[in-house]
């Protein structure tokens, strides 16, 4: 199935959410009907900590768009150090990306509170709107690098929009 | 323990060059510990194989499997179902396991994924520092505790040398003096006499110096 027209991509983007803060913010968003794109795939975790470097690439390997990773806000993680052990891992598998040839912004890490459902949505939006500027993962399409020595083509970087 | 790191994808990618089954084994001991080469690091790297040759148009396999150790026969034996078949390996473990697994595995390809660094203790989460040196005839006793031969940059008997200021290697800020530490060691224990006593010249013979070394324990075999 071909996905390389911006018409028939709809971006498959995974989260990572933690059960104590980042999911309870996706659930008051869903209370309080608050409207936002449909392509997040969640995954509760106890704790972003819980999280590891193994499950955004296997994400990706499996065609994610993006994979972003939603912990508490600094100081408030139930499980104290979880959320900075997650932020810690996420540049790690930036490198990682780079070095393969995907571009770094296809993940992401993001403090989102309980009480922040407008937050969780401005994050889901943010990993969507990446997802469609970056276009489909070339893993799925087979398309080649999209980052490094042998990309193809700029996969659109912010900078290059300015 | 063994202190490693992994080896740049780059790096690997030009080492697997003409495999087509490749198997990554990792070690479930010393670099499971330092993150280098364990369970976990062989599916990050096999994510990484995957992804990659997929975007540069190489027609790869690659399976993962991971033994306790790759320095023992028994357990390099519970890779042999992975092994066969394969046209190369990828060993995680480290410098011993990359060949053992090679020799046992004979004639297969076996390529390393990780740089074996040093022996080493585990300081601090993500932290580790050399703290040994095999080398064959250890001093420890007269040092209390703390080994001149690893710990000091010019690996001197009866240091301190000029070099030693606030504590500090004058190689690198960062680094102790050791025999600060030692001094400091000593004069805790109450044995500071002790280190008035001048060390004689180190035999260097069972270290690495004198060869690839070799141990028979003759009441070990049957």
């Amino acid at each position: 199935m071909s996905e390389t027209t911006s018409g028939d991509y709809e971006p498959k983007i995974v989260a990572f959410a933690c059960e104590y803060c980042s999911y309870t913010a996706a659930d008051l968003a869903g209370s309080m009907r608050l409207q936002y794109p449909a392509n997040v795939r969640i995954i509760k975790v106890p704790c972003t900590g819980r999280s590891d470097a193994i499950m955004l690439l296997r994400a990706l390997e499996e065609g994610a768009d993006a994979v972003f990773v939603a912990g508490c806000q600094p100081g408030d993680c139930h499980f104290l150090k979880g959320n900075y052990r997650a932020k810690a891992m996420v540049p790690g598998v930036k490198t990682m990306l780079e070095e393969v040839g995907l571009h770094p912004d296809r993940v992401e890490f993001f403090h989102v509170a309980a009480s922040e459902a407008q937050r969780w949505v401005e994050v889901v939006e943010e990993m969507t709107a990446r997802a469609r500027r970056l276009g489909p993962n070339p893993i799925r399409t087979g398309e080649g690098p999209e980052y490094g020595p042998g990309a193809k083509k700029d996969a659109g970087d912010e900078e290059d929009a300015a | 323990m063994i202190v490693g790191e992994r080896k740049p994808l780059e790096e690997i990618f030009e080492s697997i060059e003409g495999a087509k089954d490749i198997l990554v084994a990792g070690c479930g001991t010393c670099v499971a510990v330092c993150m280098a080469g364990g369970e976990k690091e062989v599916g990050m790297l096999a994510a990484e194989l995957r992804m990659g040759a997929r975007l540069r148009g190489l027609d790869i396999d690659v399976s993962e499997a991971t033994a306790q150790r790759q320095c023992d026969k028994e357990y390099l034996e519970t890779l042999r179902e992975h092994v066969e078949g394969k046209d190369l390996v990828i060993s995680m473990a480290c410098g011993i396991g990359v060949q053992y697994l090679a020799l046992n595995y004979e004639p297969v390809r076996v390529v390393p994924g990780i740089n074996t660094d040093f022996l080493g203790a585990n300081l601090d989460v993500g932290e580790w520092a050399e703290y040994c040196q095999n080398c064959g005839d250890c001093v420890l006793a007269d040092t209390g505790g703390i080994c001149p031969i690893a710990r000091c940059s010019k690996s001197l008997l009866n240091g301190p040398c000029g070099g030693s200021a606030n504590g500090k290697c004058e190689i690198d800020p960062t680094v102790d003096c050791a025999w600060q530490l030692i001094y400091d060691r000593m004069k805790a224990l109450g044995r500071l006499d002790r280190l008035s006593e001048v060390h004689p010249p180190k035999s260097w013979k069972t270290s690495r110096d004198g060869g690839p070394r070799r141990l028979v324990r003759e009441d070990q075999k049957t």
